[in-house]
C-alpha cells in the first residue's frame, strides 16, 4: 500500500458517507488557532477557496462516497506538521466553525503519529 | 469557601429556562423550522436547557428586525446611547452572582474567575464605551482659507457578530459594547457550545434596549453562522475563532464587499529572563504566577501563555519552582469558590487536548507534571476535566506550534536575548506575549521585537478596556478594546465645504 499523509477511521468514514448523501462531494481543510481550531473542517467541495497558500495533503477514498475527499492545510501550518501522519477520527461533541458535521452532535478530530524515516523518504519522492 | 448551588437545585442564584428561542425584534420567537438542540453543562456532562436551532430563515428575520431599528438607533444622541450602556452595566452589577454562576455552569470555568474577572470586566466594558462615545470627536481640516473638510462618524448600520465559547458573556460584550456605542444594530450568534448564558443576560437587559437593536440567533455555525456571515444586508462581520473559519468569513465578506474583524488565536510566548531570579522576593513570586497563568480559564484563552521560554542560567530552579506552583492549582467543582481550574468547555475540546498530549509524548516532550485527564469523582465524573500539564520540549514540536486551548504549557530554554526573540517569533501567530525582566531596557526591547499585538510586560492576562487587543500575523485583523475599536464600527463621513462665493474657474 502506498504511503500516505492522511487516513480515516471507520467511524469517520461512516460519518462522511452520511454527510456526502446530504451535501454531495466534500472537502477538508485543517484549521489552526483558537476555539474550534487545530481541528479538521469539513465543507461541501469548493465551498472553501483554497489557493497558493495551501497544501493538498491527499485524497481520501471512502467506500460509498462517489468523489474522493481532498484534504488541505495552509502551507505555513504544514511546515510544522509535515513530520506527522494524520488520521481523521470522529468524537461526540459540538461546535466546529462552519463544519458540516456539528449539527449531528459529533466532531471530526485529528489523531497524529510520527512518520517513520522510510515513510518520509518515500513521501519526498 | 462557598459553594454555589447548581442551577436547578434549591437555593441557586440562577434559574435557566427549560428552553431558549431566538431574541429578535425585542421578543423571543420560535425557530422557523421548529428544531431545538440540547445544551449540556461541561461541569457534569448533563443537559440543562435546550436551544433554538437557527437557520437562514431566522437570520433573515433578525437582520430585517435590526434593519428596521437601525435608522432610529443610529440617530440617537451619543448621550442617549451612553445612558443605555451605563444602565446595562448597572443591571449586570446588580446581578453579578447570577451572571457569574450562569457563566460558570455554561462554560465549566470556576466561579472564582467569573465573579472576579469575566463579569466585572464585562460591566466595565459597557461603562468604558459609554464614556468613549461621549468623548469621541470628529475632526476638521482647514483645506484653504475658504474650504473646510468636516470628518464625522456615522454608524455602519447592521453588523453580524459571531461569539466564541471561551468567555461567552465577556466576548459578546467586547463586540456589543463598541458596536452599540457607535450606533449600530447587532445580530449576534453565540457559540453552539455556550448558547444559554447570553440569554440570562438578555433577560436582565431586554427592557433597556429598543426592539431590534440587539438580536440573538442561536444555532450551529454551518446553519446559522454561515447565513449571517453571508447576509447581503449586514455591513460588517466580527468573528473570534480559528483560521479556517476566519478565511471562510473573509471569503463570504468579499462577496458583499464588507469589512471583517477577526481574532483567530495564538501560541503566545512567555519569556522569563535570568534576572527574574536574582532575588527570592515579591517579583520572583509574581513571575512564578505569570508562568502558571497558562491554566487560567482551563487554558481556553486565545492568549494562553502556552510557550514558556526560560533563560538557561536559571532554567532548572525557575522551572522546578514553577512546577511546584502548578501542583498547587486546585481543581474541583467550578461552583466552589476555592476551585482554581474547572472543566473544559465541551467533550470534543477535551478529546482534542488529550490528542495533543498524545502527540507531545510521541514527539519526545517530557511531562513534568499532569498529562492526564482528571476524574474528580461523583457527579463530576461525567464532566470534562484535564490536569494542568507542563511539557518540556523543543519549539519545533507540534505542541509548541498549535493552539491546544487547554491547560497545557510547553517549556523550552533559551541562551541569550537573540535566541529568546528568535524562538518567540518562530510561530504562525502573534496575538499575545509575556516578557518578564527586572531590567526595563531589556523588557522594552523584547516587547518591541516580539511580533505580537499585545505584550504583557511583568504581568499577564490583564484585560483592561482601555488597552488595545488584537493580533499580528495569522492571529487576525483589527483590534478589540480601547476607544480605537469605535473606528471598526463606524464610517467616516467627510463634508467638503466651500465658503467661497466664487466659481472654481474650470468651466
Amino acid at each position: 500500500m502506498a504511503v500516505n499523509r492522511v487516513a480515516l477511521t471507520e467511524d469517520a468514514a461512516a460519518l462522511l458517507r452520511r454527510l456526502a448523501a446530504d451535501h454531495g462531494p466534500l472537502m477538508f481543510h485543517q484549521s489552526g488557532g483558537c476555539c474550534d481550531g487545530s481541528a479538521p473542517m469539513c465543507y461541501p467541495a469548493g465551498e472553501f477557496r483554497t489557493g497558493g497558500s495551501d497544501v493538498h495533503l491527499g485524497d481520501l477514498d471512502v467506500a460509498g462516497v462517489p468523489s474522493p475527499v481532498p484534504v488541505w492545510m495552509s502551507a505555513a501550518q504544514f511546515e510544522y506538521w509535515k513530520h506527522t501522519h494524520l488520521t481523521i477520527d470522529v468524537v461526540a461533541g459540538r461546535g466546529s466553525g462552519f463544519s458540516l458535521e456539528a449539527p449531528e452532535g459529533v466532531r471530526f478530530l485529528i489523531r497524529s503519529r510520527l512518520l517513520t524515516d522510510e515513510e518520509l523518504t518515500e513521501l519526498d519522492h | 469557601m462557598t459553594k454555589y448551588a447548581a442551577p436547578g437545585e434549591a437555593g441557586s442564584v440562577v434559574a435557566f429556562e427549560p428552553r431558549y428561542d431566538h431574541f429578535i425584534g425585542g421578543e423571543y420567537v420560535a425557530p422557523a423550522k421548529g428544531a431545538y438542540f440540547e445544551n449540556p453543562t461541561p461541569v457534569t456532562g448533563t443537559t440543562f436547557t435546550e436551544i433554538a436551532r437557527g437557520t437562514a430563515e431566522d437570520v433573515d428575520r433578525a437582520v430585517a428586525a435590526a434593519n428596521g431599528a437601525a435608522a432610529a438607533w443610529g440617530r440617537t444622541a451619543p448621550a442617549e446611547r451612553a445612558a443605555v450602556l451605563n444602565k446595562i452595566a448597572d443591571r449586570m452589577e446588580q446581578n453579578l452572582e447570577k451572571l457569574a454562576v450562569a457563566e460558570s455552569w455554561e462554560n465549566g470555568k470556576p466561579v472564582r474567575e467569573t465573579l472576579a474577572a469575566d463579569i466585572p470586566l464585562a460591566i466595565d466594558h459597557f461603562r468604558y464605551f459609554a464614556g468613549a462615545i461621549r468623548a469621541q470627536e470628529g475632526a476638521i481640516s482647514q483645506i484653504d482659507a475658504d474650504t473646510v473638510a468636516y470628518h464625522l462618524h456615522e454608524p455602519l448600520g447592521v453588523v453580524g457578530q459571531i461569539i466564541p465559547w471561551n468567555f461567552p458573556i465577556l466576548m459578546a460584550t467586547w463586540k456589543l459594547a463598541p458596536a452599540l456605542a457607535a450606533g449600530n444594530c447587532v445580530v449576534l450568534k453565540p457559540a453552539e457550545q455556550t448558547p444559554a448564558s447570553i440569554h440570562v443576560l438578555i433577560g436582565l437587559i431586554a427592557d433597556l434596549l429598543p426592539p431590534g437593536v440587539v438580536n440573538v440567533v442561536n444555532g450551529f455555525g454551518v446553519e446559522a453562522g454561515k447565513p449571517l456571515a453571508q447576509h447581503k444586508d449586514i455591513r460588517k462581520v466580527a468573528f473570534t475563532g480559528e483560521t479556517t473559519t476566519g478565511r471562510l468569513i473573509m471569503q463570504y465578506a468579499s462577496e458583499n464587499i464588507i469589512p471583517v474583524t477577526l481574532e483567530l488565536g495564538g501560541k503566545s510566548p512567555n519569556i522569563f529572563f535570568a534576572d527574574v531570579a536574582s532575588a527570592q522576593d515579591a517579583f520572583y513570586d509574581k513571575a512564578q504566577e505569570g508562568f502558571a497563568m497558562f491554566a487560567l480559564n482551563q487554558g481556553e484563552v486565545c492568549t494562553c501563555p502556552s510557550r514558556a521560554l526560560v533563560q538557561s542560567s536559571i532554567y532548572d530552579r525557575f522551572v522546578g519552582d514553577a512546577v511546584t506552583r502548578v501542583g498547587k492549582i486546585k481543581q474541583g467543582h467550578p461552583l466552589d469558590t476555592d476551585t482554581m481550574i474547572g472543566a473544559q468547555a465541551s467533550n470534543d475540546q477535551f478529546e482534542k487536548i488529550l490528542s495533543y498530549i498524545d502527540i507531545g509524548r510521541q514527539e519526545g516532550a517530557k511531562v513534568l507534571t499532569g498529562g492526564e485527564k482528571a476524574d474528580l469523582g461523583g457527579e463530576l465524573s461525567g464532566g470534562y476535566y484535564i490536569q494542568p500539564t507542563v511539557f518540556e520540549g523543543d519549539n519545533k514540536m507540534r505542541i509548541f506550534q498549535e493552539e491546544i486551548f487547554g491547560p497545557v504549557v510547553s517549556v523550552a530554554k533559551f541562551d541569550d536575548y537573540d535566541d529568546a526573540i528568535k524562538i518567540a517569533n518562530d510561530t504562525l501567530y502573534g496575538l499575545g506575549a509575556g516578557v518578564w525582566s527586572r531590567d526595563g531596557s531589556t523588557a522594552y526591547r523584547a516587547g518591541r521585537d516580539i511580533q505580537a499585538g499585545r505584550v504583557w510586560t511583568n504581568c499577564y492576562h490583564a484585560y483592561p478596556a482601555h488597552a488595545a487587543f488584537g493580533g499580528y500575523k495569522q492571529s487576525g485583523i483589527g483590534r478589540e478594546n480601547h476607544k480605537m475599536m469605535l473606528d471598526h464600527y463606524q464610517q467616516t463621513k467627510n463634508l467638503l465645504v466651500s465658503y467661497s462665493p466664487n466659481a472654481q474657474g474650470f468651466f
